[in-house]
């Protein structure tokens, strides 16, 4: 109903203001080349590149974020130490590194993975030491009295008590990582939705400008949707509660 | 005896100030007491609890203990995992000790059915009244038959009825497991309503003013709240407590 009211806009938006093709192409120019880019086996191509880039980079920068954001969350001397670099990296804006760590990886993936990691790792670590300074106090307590080794108390109380706030961080995440991957793929690439993008927009071939971005959402969709699905699986017994304060980058 | 606090004492260092919490607090415990500890809030009644659980150390005085002295603790806090549900929480200081699960959750059974709560075994925490909540925080504190039960103010969060009717049933638990049991509060009737015994702490530092005995049957029930001997006993003990005395 919403998309029919869209497309509606859209035509009507064409008829009034007369835009020509190359501005503004109908609806169903860009659903027919959807289609044939489709058919091609090159939009599936591209996307897979940028899929694989997304991906990778998002697992990379989630390690990345969780085992420091563990021993910070733990150890204020870890914190007092590491701190300052860590801010450091946050502060330099990594879009403006990007053309930087092209000339460095390459124009493969390679360097597109990078540029996700370092953008996904930042609100992973935030929320990581977040999650695991939540735990109650009388939690560790109890651990304590029942003589529980370091392992059974991240086991049974810290990894639980810190899912919920880590799931709301993976899905800034994978948001973010997506967007690494198609800044990245700007820059200098020779595959990939971001390069699709840049390259259609270049032969000014505003139909599939309009078909790259689609796909790059219904991309960050699913992929959202994924980690969605994932979160009320592990953690059934949090849905149906009210979410919990999350930092964001 | 089993167990035997001796004068023990605990300042904490602040930048300036030394602040004395507890000073000379001994107390003897026999197998089988429900010793009660009441006091004015903030002398230090949980301090004394903390120590002989070893969660903290005291910086002088020492605690005369068996080997392989096991304690359940039960917290104000209900403490339980709400990622859990009520047997996977009351089996988990055997889980962390490496017992089987299958002989987990046949002691788990017994234990829910002693706190009447075998029909709830998986329902999560989030859907259990506060009083089932502290119930199940005492089959966990129960499963690894430790020898003392440390109870620190565990109904004081809880409305005046469901508060009586689980001391009745802490009542019942202590007679039927004969478990020792220390218990605070600052709540006098309910400390003579479940115990044998009861100290009386002053304000900060906390010093042990009188202990005394509580000379009712085992069995008490909500009947004996009316009593005379049971109110003399409470007066008894307020005359103790410095609640009203001006500085």
């Amino acid at each position: 109903m919403v998309f029919i009211l869209f497309v509606l806009l859209w035509k009507s938006v064409i008829f009034i203001f007369k835009f020509p093709e190359f501005i503004l192409p109908q609806p169903e120019t860009v659903f027919i080349e959807w289609y044939f880019l489709l058919k091609s086996g090159l939009l599936l191509n591209h996307t897979l590149v940028t899929l694989y880039e997304t991906i990778a980079g998002f697992i990379i920068g989630v390690l990345l974020g969780l085992i420091p954001g563990y021993f910070i969350a733990k150890s204020k001397q870890v914190e007092q130490t590491l701190s300052p670099y860590l801010v450091a990296l946050q502060t330099a804006p990594k879009i403006a590194l990007a053309p930087l760590i092209v000339i460095w990886f390459g124009f493969g993936p390679l360097s597109k993975i990078v540029i996700v990691a370092l953008i996904v790792f930042f609100p992973i670590l935030v929320n990581t030491i977040v999650g695991i300074r939540s735990v109650d106090k009388n939690l560790l307590d109890l651990m304590k009295i029942c003589k529980a080794t370091r392992l059974q108390i991240f086991r049974f109380v810290e990894l639980p008590a810190a899912l919920p706030v880590l799931f709301a961080a993976f899905k800034t995440g994978i948001t973010l990582a997506v967007i690494g991957a198609v800044v990245g793929e700007f820059i200098g690439a020779n595959s990939g939705l971001g390069y699709l993008t840049i390259y259609a927009a270049g032969l000014m071939n505003t139909p599939q400008v309009f078909v790259a971005i689609l796909q790059l959402t219904v991309l960050g969709i699913v992929l959202y949707l994924i980690i969605d699905v994932l979160e009320s699986l592990m953690i059934p017994w949090y849905k149906n509660k009210g979410e919990k304060d999350v930092v964001r980058s | 005896m089993l167990l035997e606090v001796k004068d023990i004492g605990v300042t904490y260092t602040s930048k300036e100030k030394e602040v004395k919490a507890l000073d000379g607090v001994s107390f003897k415990v026999e197998s089988g007491d429900f010793f009660s500890i009441v006091g004015p809030s903030g002398c230090g009644k949980t301090t004394i609890l903390k120590i002989i659980a070893g969660l903290i150390n005291s910086t002088n005085g020492e605690i005369l203990k068996p080997e392989d002295f096991e304690v359940g603790y039960v917290f104000q806090e209900h403490n339980l995992l709400e990622w859990r549900n009520v047997i996977d929480n009351v089996i988990l200081p055997l889980e962390i000790k490496g017992v089987a699960k299958e002989e987990s959750y046949k002691k788990a059974k017994k234990l829910l059915k002693l706190i009447d709560l075998k029909e709830f075994e998986n329902v999560y925490p989030k859907d259990l009244s506060g009083g089932m909540k502290q119930r199940v925080a005492i089959a966990r504190a129960l499963i690894c038959e430790p020898e003392v039960l440390l109870m620190d103010e565990p109904f004081g969060a809880l409305d005046e009825p469901t508060r009586l009717k689980l001391n009745t049933e802490l009542n019942r638990i202590w007679r039927k497991t004969k478990k020792t049991v220390i218990f605070v509060t600052h709540n006098v009737s309910e400390a003579v309503f479940l115990s044998n015994k009861v100290a009386i702490l002053t304000k900060r530092p906390g010093k042990i003013k009188k202990i005394l005995k509580i000379d009712l049957p085992e069995e008490r029930n909500l009947k004996l709240l009316d009593s005379e001997k049971f109110i003399k006993l409470v007066l008894k003990i307020r005359k103790n407590l410095e609640y009203f005395k001006e500085k």
